[in-house]
């Protein structure tokens, strides 16, 4: 049970920081989700955020952060084994299921919608 | 002819012979429903693309205002019209259709007045007969090219206000039945220094403070000469600000000071109130619809419109610069 809790408080706190950005910051929607993507990314590289997964969950697996943390997880690991050009094909390693879900599926809505505003 | 420093008034009074206003669905279910000639019941009006939407409306404008005049198109001598597209394409697509010698402007929302004024200019100085003058906008066309794309679905601040879908005409003439064009007031651009696309009402409130204090100096007169001054499209951030301004240097506006961003929805529509709304549309159809229908009721006989205008690209904005804004007025008033 806590882990829902805590998921429930480390996702709202990290989405509480995106509308910080957006609304004190006056950052545009871009560059409030490029803000948390490299924020993620770099928590990563300190070997941050793997243990804030560990203790939030799908707190800290779902909101934007953590598609940073994925690239640098996946380009660390590849790194190791194939030095680096591991850095190269690994940033996608992880990232891939997500990526590929996100064009299927836009294709798939394109096909049915009217996609343009 | 010139009146102090930036009023011209004008002595043959021009005649707002008669007005074409279109809407669309949000504008139908506002409490200004009854004042559209036309309304439309969804935004694509039966085209494939929302910028062709724009222009379809303001083409069915123009011809409301010339069939109700009683005129041919063939009798418009000059076309006056602006919108908010890149290089205003609804205007000069529609004065295609239209066929008349056409000036196209740009004073983004201000562009209703800055219309009106320049045709009763022109039909005063007797260089025509008949002048049609018009803007439009379209919420999808004109929130994609200056916000995000739509389909984005960016969040927006409550000091954001919604653009008017909806397309308004006049024709004008040397002489008929009608109320009147007695003065028009040319603004200059003013800027505070706000770089907020999102806050366009308070932007905008100083450029409409400078306008209705220039005028009110230059035809000496004062807001008591008036039933109603009608800024256009301010909301309710820009609405107090111009009124705190404007009391601040002495102008008490009282209850006849209001705004056609405030007029056009109802409160109960507040998932696209935010501040109120805008749009070139808006003080288009609001000043061509509402107002000039309720002088005609003789519910109203002296009248200011002082329409706004935020004159930012998107590019600009990108860039951080700041918005200048600019305000033109027109006085309206039933001659008996």
């Amino acid at each position: 049970m806590p882990i829902y809790f805590w998921a429930f408080v480390v996702g709202g706190l990290i989405c509480v920081i995106g509308q910080l950005l957006f609304d004190v910051m006056k950052l545009t929607p871009a560059h409030t989700m490029s803000t948390l993507v490299v924020s993620g990314a770099i928590l990563d590289g300190f070997g941050l955020y793997e243990p804030l997964i560990d203790f939030a969950g799908a707190g800290a697996t779902v909101p934007i952060t953590s598609f940073g943390n994925a690239l640098v997880h996946g380009a660390m690991a590849e790194a190791e084994k194939h030095g680096l050009v591991g850095i190269m094909t690994g940033i996608f390693e992880v990232t891939s299921a997500g990526i590929s879900a996100a064009i299927i599926f836009g294709f798939m809505a394109a096909l049915i919608f009217k996609p343009k505003g | 002819m010139l009146h102090g420093h930036q009023t011209w008034e004008f002595f043959h009074q021009p005649v707002i012979l008669a007005t074409g206003v279109v809407g669309g669905p949000m504008e139908a279910q506002g409490p200004l429903a009854k004042d559209f000639d036309i309304l439309h019941g969804d935004l694509w009006l039966g085209q494939d693309s929302y910028e062709k939407a724009e222009k379809k409306m303001l083409e069915q404008a123009c011809e409301k205002a010339i069939e109700k005049a009683g005129l041919k198109k063939e009798d418009i001598q000059f076309f006056l019209s602006g919108d908010l597209m890149n290089q205003i394409i609804s205007s000069s697509f529609c004065a295609r259709t239209l066929g008349a010698p056409y000036l196209g402007l740009f004073g983004a929302c201000s562009t209703s007045m800055e219309g009106l004024a320049l045709a009763s200019l022109i039909i005063d100085s007797q260089c025509a007969r008949y002048v049609l003058c018009g803007t439009a906008s379209h919420n999808a066309s004109v929130e994609k090219q200056f916000r995000y794309p739509t389909e984005y679905g960016g969040q927006k601040p409550p000091s954001a206000q919604w653009t008017v879908t909806g397309a308004g005409t006049a024709v004008v003439g040397a002489e008929g039945e009608g109320p009147r064009v007695k003065a028009a007031t040319i603004g200059r651009v003013v800027d505070m220094a706000i770089a907020d696309p999102f806050n366009m009402g308070a932007a905008m409130a100083p450029a409409a403070v400078d306008t209705i204090e220039a005028h009110f100096r230059d035809m000496n007169t004062s807001p008591a000469d008036y039933d109603l001054i009608a800024t256009g499209d301010l909301g309710q951030i820009g609405h107090h600000i111009a009124k705190d301004l404007l009391k601040k240097h002495g102008f008490d506006m009282g209850d006849t000071f209001t705004d056609c961003g405030l007029l056009i929805y109802s409160k109960d529509q507040k998932n696209v109130l935010l501040a109120g709304a805008s749009g070139a549309g808006c003080s288009a159809s609001v000043a061509y619809g509402h107002i000039l229908n309720r002088m005609r009721k003789g519910e109203l006989n002296k009248v200011m419109i002082v329409a706004t205008g935020a004159l930012l690209s998107p590019i600009s904005f990108q860039q951080n610069e700041t918005i200048p804004c600019i305000a033109h007025a027109v006085v309206i008033e039933n001659v008996r």
